[in-house]
This record gives structure tokens, C-alpha cells and sequence, in this order.
């Protein structure tokens, strides 16, 4: 009875996995449940993003110990940027007890978390991505599209081409193409660029690639039929480098193909080789590593051989900068907290505290060591993007070089469309708009 | 079910129902009592949707010997319908959706099931994955499916059942195992009437069932259809229970195939197979990826680990089947079987 003896041993470990998935919460622990994705089509992203998250929250740890004492914590879970396994993922850490935030890094995961986030009240992070009209906090308290949601990208975007044609009047008559990735990230700001399309005068023709976009001559064929100005990358993945390679192969010139901010990295240029010379692409933070606090990661972090990224010529990368810039706004979040609440392991609600007062101007970012990595940031409880600035960098066929200065999007013409979004899913959800004494309300333990 | 034989004859045999009667006790009565809601979320909604689109398909593919690799596109085909019925028609309950989703979805196995007519085996199989590819182009072609939603995902409406509200883990589960449990019932009284042994009969010869005057055409696009209604209808209890979110990305052709290895491994041409390879299809992977994670998490990072569950995973599989072509099923009435004897014999 071989057979019936293996199931018991199974069963064994079975139980025994589950008795010892919960780990004890020891005092002034702050937990960041990491829903990585090391694998799959999007695995660069992924390690790039949260190799920088954890390299900083080690720096953290290792320079300070920890945010005033308390020390960060962190496991993760393969999600492979699928959504059943983020839930799942969401599922099993949400257990642990002291969890600060949540940064998936993918706009499906996001969606399927809003609900479930917002009923445990833990602050859900999609810096640089995420749904747009969450950045209206009356009625998503607990999302934060910090730095730049997709309608401020686009509206970046749509600023450099029109100073690179000589003018916002200049866009009249022009056509722009935008190649999208088949995904709900990708499909985010079509409104918005037929909008734009609209008050600018220019004409918009906005073209999908299906996941994961590896195959892509019937799209850029069409886009040599339409000869437009402008082509706006909105890739992911290992669609990007393919466009490039495809663009050249049709004859479309690559300095006037734009990247969006999911399409800047040098994953994204680098397996293109020399179609990626003169690509430009929009970013919220410089590449490169002489910036202090890269350099304090590689000497703190990597030199004692905790550093997360395998491969050392990444440090610097565009995600792994990224990564960084997030964990400098996650802990500094966890920072505004404490100040208010007192320096112990937060509940989610009071972090969510934090968050809405995170504001982070170029004087205190600069004492962080990242002067010019990123711009500045403002959050507030109704504004959960913080006004991030853009600036745009060009591939030279060995690194990134910044082309622009930093550029605010048009927030004041975004605003209402993004409050009327906002208000519709309030409206079919059931939710009550919130005010700003319902922020400061925090649920303490 | 399989024929004790003689031998056994004397232990005391429990009529056929009790099983599942005890079963559908313990899930109702026992499991919201005492499990977590990391059971409910993760493992027991999943593995209900799952499960029974499994029923579904193995009503096409187990016993009318049709094979389909558009399981996901029916699947979404459900979700969407529910979706907007329960958005569109004023009044309309819950359960009228997800009926009416689910006649959705049969309309469009039927369509999709008429190259059944010409079309066999692996030729079949490619012709339904025009389902697959047709479903998925067109729900993120035109944006009415989603509402005009700018990203294409819906949310999932509240979930309430004349007034009761099932919002929380306990309600879902609930309100998915009713579904799955009616549904089930359904296709078990299905496959035992004339309709089952002509879905069989075709499956196992056309040309001798044309002969005994079973309408092959008829029959196959029935099969067709009553696959779909159950697939369609675990498609909205895998959207509106499970994820509480849809996009088309998630019904891809990888579900598909998921559905398809869940009968295989549990075993055609049984209904209990498909809860069986649904079971080890969900819990399978999460109890590696627990274990890997618990014994190597600090050495590997979770990429390492969770390529080397993969293909843990795929090795295991084959050596299953290698042992077992029959499927789980079979393997539990062998064990079934080894233990009566056991108990008999002391």
C-alpha cells in the first residue's frame, strides 16, 4: 500500500503547512506583502520594480534600522501578472498581521483588489499605472495612483510632441498613432486621447496589439498606410522592443515613435539593438546611478551582498530606479504616519493617513538623496496622484539621456473628467462620496 | 458508477446518494463555520467554478466524445452576458441573469458546434478554438460588452439573492455552491436519461448509433449547447463570485486547456471527475508553491521557486497519468475498493 502511505505523508505536510503559515507578528513591524512577478512575459518589469522596492526597503533596514525603530518586513508572491493569482496571492499575505501596502504592479490585479482592499482598509499603491479616476480619494479612499495616473501621462505626452512640433497650436491638423497594449492597462487612456484629440485639433488613430504583442506586422503596416506625425508606444513587456524592430522594418522613423511609461526602460530598448537608437520616451524618474541614494543601496546593500537584482549592470535601470522611487514613497508615507500616531507598527487606515499626507517637495527629496531621480510629490486626501512631473528621456544605443526638462501635465483640464468617473462608479457602486473629516477619521487598531 | 463485485457482496452497501448527500451536508452545514476566508477566496470559490465547468465540458467532451478547446469563450461568454443583463434589464433578478447568461452561451456552442457535423477529433478541436479566438476579439472589440469601461474591466454587481446580501466570502461560497450543486445534480440526471447514452453512443460509434436511429445531428449540437449553458454559468460564478472583476484577458486559451487537463486528470466521462481534477488543479499548486516557499523561501527567490513548482507540477501530472490513464476517479474507486476489503477482512 505504497500508494496509501504517500497520501498520508501528504496529508501530513499538508496540515503542517498550514500551521505554520502564519508567522507570529512581533511589536514594531511594518509588512509589505510583495505580489511580485519574477516570471512570465513581464518578469523584467517585475524583478526591475521590486528588486529596487526591496533594495530600498534593505538600505532602510540596514542605515537607519528601520523607520524610526520600526523594522520593514516583507515576503512575496509569484503572481506571474495574472489575476486569480494576485487574489490568491492577496489572500494568503493579507494574513499576516501589520501590513503597511500594497503594490502589485498591474492594472488587472489592482481592479480585482479595489473591493477587497477597501473592505480591510489597507492603502493598495499602483504608482505610475493604475485606474485612473482612483485618484479621486472621496471615493476611493484606499487607491493611490501615486506619481502620475494614465491621464496625466497622456497629457505629458501630448505636451512634448506638441513643444517638439513648436507649440500647443501647432498640434492642429497632425495625426498621432497610438499602439496599445491589449490589456486593461492598455486600453486605460482611449478616452482621453480622443479628448485630447478633440480640443488640440489633431487627429488620433489608436491601434491594438494583443498580449503579449509579440507578432505586430499587420498593425505597423497599417501604421505606414496612415503616415502619421507621431506614433505613441503604449507597450508592455516584450511588445515594446518588437515595435521598435517592426517599426524599422516598415520604414517608420524611431525618433518620432514616443514611449509611454511603461515602454522607457532598457528592457524595452535593449533587445531591439540599434532600431531603439533615438527612441524617446516620457518618465517620472531619471535612469542612471549617480544619484546618492542609488549610490547609498550599492554601497550599503549591494557591497554587503544583500542586493536583490542578480545582474549588477540593472542598478540604475530605469525599473529598478522605479522600485526605488517607490519605496522612498512608501516609507515616507509610513513616516508622515508615524509622526501623527506615534513610531510603532501601523494599522493599513493610519498608513492610508500617511499616504494622503505625503508631500514631498524638491527641497526634502533632494535631503533623500534622490534630487532629480524624481521631481516632488503632493497627495492629499481628494488627490491621490500627488502631481508627479514627467520628463522624457532619448536612447542613444548604450543609455538613457534626458531631452526635456520636467513637465507638468495639465491637471486642471483633467481634473473633471476624472471626478465625473469618479462619480459615476460611485454612483453605480452605492458609495457615499467622502469628505475630508471622513479622511481624518482612521480606524487606530 | 462501478459494479461491486461478487466478494464484496457481503459487506453492507450504502445506497448511491449517500455520499453526496453527506458531502453537500458538510459543505453547507460544516465548512462556513469553520474555514477562513483564505479557504474560501482562494481555494473553495475557484475550485467550485472550475469544477463545474468541468461538468461542462465533460458532458461535451466525456461523454458525447466531441473535443473543444473553447471552454474559456463560453465561459466569458457567461460572465459578459450576466454582466449586462443584470445591467441592461431593469428588475431583473439575479438568478434571471445568470439563466439567461447561461442560455447565452449555449446559443453560442451551438453555433460554434456545428462544424461538429463535418468535423472530428483533432480537426474539431482547432475549429473550436475559432470560439476561443472570435469570443475573446470580440468582447475587447466593442466596448457595449464592458459598459464602455475604459479599461474593459467590469466590476461585478452586488450579489443578493431576494434581499439576502452574499457580498462576503461566506455568502459567495454559498451562493456558488448552490449553483454549482442544482446545476451538478442536473447533469447527473442528464447523463443517465436516453439523452446521456445517445451523447454516449455517439461518442463511442457514430455510424452504429445513426443506424439505431439516434438523430446525430440533433444529439451533438444538444451536447454542444448543454456544455456551454454549464460552462456560461460558471464563467459568471467565476466573475461575479470568485474574481468579482472580468476582462476578456482572463477567459484566454490557457483556461481553456486548464479545463480540458481538469477532466483529463480527473477522469472523462464522470462527474465526479471533474471536482476531482479541479481539485488538484487549484489546490495542487498552491500546497507546492506553500511548501517551496516554507522550505526554500529564504535560499531561492520566488521566481526560482515558482519555476521549479511548474515543473514539479508537470512531472507529477505525467507520472499520473502514466499510473492512472483513467484519472482520479479511478484511482479513488481503487482505494475505495482496497479499503471496504480491508475493513471486510478484519
Amino acid at each position: 500500500m505504497t500508494f496509501l502511505s504517500t497520501i498520508k505523508a501528504a496529508a501530513l505536510s499538508a496540515a503542517m503547512i498550514v500551521s505554520v503559515a502564519l508567522p507570529a507578528a512581533h511589536a514594531d513591524e511594518q509588512y509589505f506583502p510583495l505580489q511580485s512577478y519574477r516570471v512570465g512575459p513581464y518578469a523584467a518589469g517585475g524583478t526591475g520594480f521590486f528588486g529596487g522596492f526591496i533594495d530600498y526597503l534593505n538600505l532602510i533596514n540596514i542605515r537607519d534600522g528601520g523607520v524610526n525603530g520600526v523594522k520593514l518586513t516583507w515576503d512575496e508572491c509569484e503572481t506571474q501578472y495574472e489575476v486569480e493569482r494576485g487574489v490568491e496571492c492577496y489572500e494568503r499575505q493579507k494574513s499576516h498581521a501589520g501590513a503597511a501596502a500594497w503594490n502589485p504592479l498591474s492594472v488587472g490585479i489592482a481592479y480585482a483588489m479595489i473591493d477587497r482592499i477597501t473592505a480591510d482598509k489597507v492603502p493598495l499603491i499602483t504608482v505610475n499605472h493604475g485606474r485612473t479616476d482612483s485618484t479621486d480619494g472621496r471615493v476611493f479612499p484606499y487607491v493611490f495612483p501615486l506619481l502620475l495616473n494614465p491621464y496625466s501621462e497622456t497629457s505629458g505626452i501630448v505636451n512634448y510632441i506638441a513643444s517638439k512640433e513648436g507649440g500647443i497650436d501647432k498640434l492642429k491638423g497632425k495625426k498621432i498613432v497610438v499602439l496599445y497594449h491589449g490589456s486593461p492597462y492598455g486600453k486605460e487612456t482611449i478616452p482621453i486621447y480622443e479628448l485630447l484629440a478633440q480640443k488640440y485639433g489633431f487627429s488620433v488613430q489608436q491601434i491594438e496589439v494583443p498580449h503579449p504583442g509579440n507578432e505586430q506586422q499587420s498593425q505597423w503596416l497599417t501604421i505606414r498606410r496612415a503616415k502619421p506625425d507621431f506614433v505613441v508606444l503604449r507597450g508592455w513587456g516584450v511588445m515594446n522592443p518588437v515595435a521598435l524592430k517592426t517599426a524599422v522594418k516598415v520604414g517608420y522613423p524611431v525618433d518620432h515613435i514616443v514611449g509611454n511609461v511603461w515602454s522607457n526602460s532598457e528592457e524595452d530598448v535593449i533587445p531591439a539593438g540599434d532600431a531603439a537608437k533615438g527612441y524617446t520616451a516620457i518618465t517620472t524618474q531619471a535612469s542612471g546611478n549617480s544619484y546618492p541614494v542609488v549610490q547609498e543601496i550599492v554601497k550599503t546593500v549591494y557591497d554587503a551582498g544583500k542586493g536583490n537584482l542578480e545582474d549588477k549592470s540593472r542598478i540604475g535601470s530605469v525599473y529598478h530606479n522605479l522600485g526605488i522611487v517607490n519605496g522612498i514613497l512608501n516609507v515616507e508615507a509610513i513616516r508622515v504616519a508615524q509622526e501623527k500616531f506615534g513610531h510603532r507598527t501601523l494599522t493599513g487606515d493610519e498608513v492610508r493617513w500617511g499616504f494622503e499626507h505625503l508631500k514631498l517637495d524638491p527641497a526634502k527629496v533632494e535631503a533623500l538623496g534622490a534630487k532629480d531621480l524624481f521631481h516632488s510629490i503632493n497627495v492629499s486626501w481628494d488627490n491621490h496622484e500627488g502631481e508627479g512631473y514627467v520628463t522624457f528621456q532619448q536612447w542613444d544605443g548604450k543609455k538613457w539621456n534626458v531631452v526635456s526638462d520636467w513637465i507638468a501635465p495639465d491637471w486642471a483640464l483633467l481634473r473633471p473628467i476624472i471626478e465625473k468617473s469618479a462619480e459615476a462608479y460611485a454612483a453605480e457602486k452605492g458609495i457615499k462620496l467622502r469628505t475630508a473629516d471622513d479622511a481624518d477619521a482612521v480606524t487606530t487598531n | 458508477m462501478t459494479a461491486i463485485s461478487g466478494h464484496f457482496s457481503s459487506a453492507p452497501v450504502l445506497p448511491k446518494w449517500i455520499a453526496p448527500v453527506l458531502l453537500i451536508a458538510f459543505a453547507y452545514g460544516v465548512v462556513p463555520l469553520i474555514g477562513s476566508s483564505y479557504l474560501f477566496e482562494a481555494i473553495l470559490l475557484p475550485f467550485l467554478a472550475l469544477s463545474l465547468a468541468g461538468v461542462g465540458l465533460n458532458i461535451l467532451t466525456g461523454y458525447a466524445g466531441q473535443v473543444s478547446l473553447g471552454s474559456a469563450a463560453f465561459m466569458a461568454a457567461g460572465a459578459f452576458a450576466a454582466y449586462n443583463f443584470n445591467l441592461r434589464v431593469e428588475g431583473l433578478p439575479l438568478i434571471g441573469s445568470i439563466v439567461l447568461a447561461g442560455f447565452v452561451a449555449a446559443a453560442i456552442g451551438i453555433v460554434f458546434g456545428l462544424p461538429s457535423l463535418r468535423l472530428k477529433g483533432f480537426y474539431l478541436a482547432v475549429s473550436t478554438l475559432a470560439a476561443q479566438f472570435f469570443v475573446q476579439w470580440a468582447l475587447t472589440k466593442f466596448s457595449w460588452f464592458s459598459n464602455d469601461s475604459a479599461s474593459g474591466v467590469i466590476d461585478a454587481p452586488r450579489l443578493s439573492i431576494a434581499g439576502f446580501a452574499l457580498d462576503g466570502a461566506v455568502g459567495r461560497y454559498l451562493f456558488a455552491l448552490t449553483i454549482v450543486a442544482i446545476v451538478t445534480f442536473l447533469a447527473y440526471r442528464l447523463v443517465s436519461s436516453q439523452t446521456g447514452r445517445n451523447f454516449i453512443a455517439i461518442r463511442d460509434n457514430e455510424t452504429a448509433a445513426r443506424i439505431i436511429g439516434i438523430p446525430v445531428l440533433k444529439t451533438k449540437l444538444l451536447a454542444f449547447a448543454i456544455s456551454s449553458f454549464i460552462i456560461g454559468v460558471a464563467g459568471v460564478i467565476w466573475a461575479f463570485a470568485y474574481l468579482r472583476t472580468v476582462e476578456p484577458d482572463g477567459f484566454d486559451l490557457d483556461r481553456s486547456f486548464q479545463i480540458l487537463f481538469i477532466i483529463i486528470i480527473g477522469g472523462l466521462a464522470s462527474i465526479r471527475g471533474a471536482f476531482f481534477g479541479a481539485a488538484l488543479i487549484v489546490v495542487f499548486p498552491l500546497a507546492l508553491s506553500r511548501l517551496g516557499g516554507l522550505l526554500l523561501g529564504d535560499v531561492f527567490d520566488s521566481g526560482v521557486l515558482d519555476m521549479s513548482q511548474r515543473i514539479v507540477l508537470g512531472a507529477l501530472i505525467i507520472l499520473f497519468l502514466i499510473l492512472e490513464p483513467d484519472g482520479l476517479v479511478a484511482l479513488w474507486d481503487r482505494i475505495r475498493r482496497r479499503l471496504l476489503f480491508a475493513w471486510q477482512s478484519t
